[in-house]
């Protein structure tokens, strides 16, 4: 009796999820209804998180309540203070969603949304959840210490380095992806140019009233700051239009890269009041908010799977991205599943806010949960515009042309059919000049969410509006990404070069935060610039390389979180995390493996490098070079990328030695030998 | 009567809940919570404004040598 009223409803539970996967897997020659997916998602989810990460907790972790928190033990109120769990979840899950889980589903929708959806689910649950809820859990147990300090201190000094040089090479990925996208976007867009470039000014006005006016009114300030970007979006529709305004704000990708490495520099050295607090306040707000009304929005307009459940380019022919499925589809979604920069912000301010231990399954797994979640609603909004629309959207300029015509030969001719009329059609109607060739995720995310939101909340006359809220919803926190990790960079680097000389560490002094801050705006600002010349469009050649290093990193915490339960004596529930880090390791050496060695030069680095080298000895010239100069920036570019692949590679493989000598160490050690905390009980009220 | 104070209570509690979490969110702390916590364990502190901690937090987040305020992808 007690059996069935304990784990009956979650039979029920589990057998609807059951049916509505089933339902979306089988169903052919008919739409599926969007709900379903997120009907089984949320099945999957609640299932998860009773069974598996209830497992998890009672016997891998063995959560204590009764034990001291860093929060508890050295609550300052400042750093460490007992936070209530859904507060402090609000905390952690703003502070791990940004732009990854939304673009990688979108980017992945290339081969269906049947496969991109199974890995969201089967990752988070296994592998992402998994690897936060973990590496909560141990820098919970260590005073809330980072994951630098937690691997040097667990797997040994050289680990540590390198897994510090690991991040800052991710950081540097990150930044030039994401600055990609904004490019992508914004280019030959004056309505969204024109809208972004407005929250600078908004931002700083805000920045003056929190710092003189009414100081520290966060509240009363982001809402001025929201109105006032709701103003910009109406009137970025006007400026677009006026003959004088509309080309002033057009700009080229190469332009905007220029412009966006010089904000870039700027925006990193501005006290933080000025610029980066307030728009931070509105990018968060917005994004909660965004994704909020999305769920609602999907809710209740209930739309239709207009994308097939698979499409042919599981073979790694589709235009979007190259690779097959193996290993690149689980490369492409990264974020949405797992992803490594989580086990940053879950060893930084979160474990320090936590007010008893039982609290970890929620914010640590449940946060992940949501995440992924995030980037179901991606994926459903990629696939509910008119596939011709996604691969018209998706494809390369070198594959589509540049007029209407010349795209809708050619997505026809991929097995989509669609009319130059729909084309001109779908740009009026969100108010851009074209949508051909608008790759990165953002502008098809932009596209779907509006077809949602618009149905459900001013029709077809709003999809504009729409259109470019999504599109700065985007561009807003992912420019405060660059700033805020522009400066993360910059500290970084004055560290690295501070170690061999000493006076370039001073963090106050104007040469050193000039210089380091230009190397960290440098490195980012190389990969962007060649993101945004490359011939195949950017986000083909750097997503995989930001995919990879973000697994990579996500392979790194989930070893540490193996050595660790080694160390503790608990290698009978090793499986919990050697499953997803072996995985993810075969994942990543194979991805990194076909990047460099592939001989397909739409795959492969160094085949791209040697089909432009032959053309260049031949005296040719290959588009999109025009001269002989732009021919070997292109080869160099390549070799660059192949290195920085292999890098990854070597860094994977060096950390997964240490781990497993680490591990075979604590296997013969008779007892237990992890490095917690003392532990101490909550002291009696 | 008394439903309506619940009532009352219920909702003051949760508006309280959203509140904190936004502010959270930009990592704005709990000042009444600070102010409580120095005056309960150290008695002899002063401790700072309201405004000071607002500043406090904000350099906390993204000032010097601090990458809290990093987000994610």
């Amino acid at each position: 009796m007690g059996a069935i009223s304990k784990h009956g409803p979650w039979a029920l539970v589990g057998a609807l999820g059951a049916a509505a996967l089933s339902i979306v897997a089988i169903e052919r020659g008919e739409a599926v209804n969007a709900l379903w997916l997120v009907v089984a998602a949320v099945c999957v989810y609640l299932i998860a998180y009773r069974y598996y990460a209830k497992f998890i907790a009672d016997k891998v972790m063995r959560l204590d309540a009764k034990r001291e928190t860093p929060a508890v033990r050295h609550n300052d109120g400042l750093d460490y203070v007992p936070t209530n769990k859904s507060v402090l979840f609000g905390h952690h899950f703003a502070a791990i969603a940004g732009a990854g889980p939304l673009v990688g589903p979108v980017l992945a929708a290339q081969m269906g949304y049947l496969p991109g959806m199974l890995w969201i689910l089967a990752g988070v649950v296994l592998a992402g959840a998994v690897q936060d809820f973990m590496v909560l859990f141990i820098s919970m147990r260590r005073d809330g210490r980072s994951l630098g300090e937690l691997i040097r201190s667990e797997l040994g000094t050289i680990p540590g380095i390198i897994a510090l040089f690991g991040t800052f090479l991710i950081m540097v990925i990150l930044l030039a992806v994401l600055a990609l996208i904004v490019v992508k976007a914004l280019a030959e867009s004056p309505w969204g140019t024109f809208t972004v470039m407005m929250t600078i000014p908004i931002a700083m006005l805000m920045g003056v009233y929190t710092r003189y006016i009414r100081p520290g009114k966060i509240g009363e300030v982001s809402i001025i700051g929201f109105l006032l970007l709701m103003a910009a979006i109406v009137g970025g529709g006007s400026v677009a239009a006026h003959p004088v305004w509309g080309p002033a704000f057009t700009f080229t990708g190469t332009q905007l890269c220029w412009l966006l490495i010089g904000y870039g520099f700027v925006a990193s050295i501005l006290p933080v009041w000025l610029l980066l607090a307030p728009r931070d306040y509105l990018s968060t707000f917005l994004k909660i908010g965004t994704i909020v009304g999305l769920a609602l929005g999907i809710a209740v307009v209930a739309p239709h799977m207009q994308m097939p459940a698979m499409t042919k380019f599981v073979d790694g022919t589709g235009p979007v991205w190259s690779g097959q499925l193996f290993p690149f589809l689980f490369i492409t979604i990264a974020c949405g599943s797992v992803s490594g920069f989580h086990a940053l912000i879950s060893s930084g301010t979160t474990p320090k806010l936590i007010a008893n231990e039982m609290d970890a399954r929620f914010i640590g797994y449940g946060g992940m949960l949501m995440e992924s979640f995030v980037a179901i609603m991606a994926l459903v909004s990629a696939c509910v515009i008119d596939p011709g629309v996604y691969f018209t959207m998706n494809s390369p300029a070198a594959l589509l042309g540049t007029t209407p015509e010349t795209a809708a030969a050619a997505v026809t001719k991929l097995g989509f059919a669609i009319s130059p009329e729909t084309i001109t059609q779908t740009a009026q109607d969100v108010g851009e000049h074209t949508i051909i060739s608008r790759a990165g995720g953002a502008p098809t995310l932009a596209v779907g969410m509006a077809h949602i939101i618009s149905s459900a909340i001013g029709g077809k006359a709003m999809m504009a509006f729409w259109y470019h809220f999504a599109i700065l919803f985007e561009a807003l926190f992912i420019l405060t990404a660059v700033d805020a990790g522009t400066r993360a960079c910059r500290f970084m680097v004055q560290d690295l070069v501070g170690l061999a000389v000493p006076a370039f560490k001073e963090t106050a002094s104007w040469g050193p935060s000039i210089v380091a801050t230009a190397i960290a705006v440098g490195a980012w600002g190389y990969f962007l610039y060649q993101g945004v010349t490359d011939p195949l469009g950017g986000i083909n050649t750097l997503w995989p390389l930001f995919g990879i290093s973000n697994q990579m990193l996500a392979a790194v915490a989930l070893t540490l979180c193996t050595v660790v339960i080694f160390k503790m004596k608990r290698e009978r529930y090793a499986f919990v995390t050697i499953i997803p880090t072996i995985w993810l390791c075969i994942c990543t050496l194979t991805a990194g493996w076909q990047k460099i060695f592939s001989a397909d030069p739409r795959i492969g680095f160094l085949a791209h490098a040697d089909r432009y080298a032959t053309a260049l000895a031949e005296g040719k010239v290959l588009p999109p070079a025009k001269n002989a100069d732009q021919m070997a920036q292109i080869i160099f570019n390549d070799r660059i990328d192949a290195v920085l692949a292999a890098m990854f590679i070597g860094l994977v493989l060096a950390i997964a030695a240490f781990g497993i000598l680490s591990c075979l160490k604590a296997l013969r050690a008779s007892s237990w030998t992890a490095l917690e905390s003392d532990p101490r009980a909550v002291p009696a009220e | 009567m008394q439903a309506g104070q619940n009532l009352m209570a219920r909702w003051k509690t949760l508006s309280k809940c959203v509140c904190d979490g936004a502010k959270l969110m930009v990592g704005q702390g709990d000042y009444a919570a600070y102010a409580e916590h120095v005056r309960r364990t150290h008695p002899d502190r002063q401790p700072m404004s309201e405004l000071e901690f607002f500043r406090n937090r904000e350099n906390a987040r993204f000032g010097v040598g601090n990458t809290s305020g990093f987000r994610c992808c």
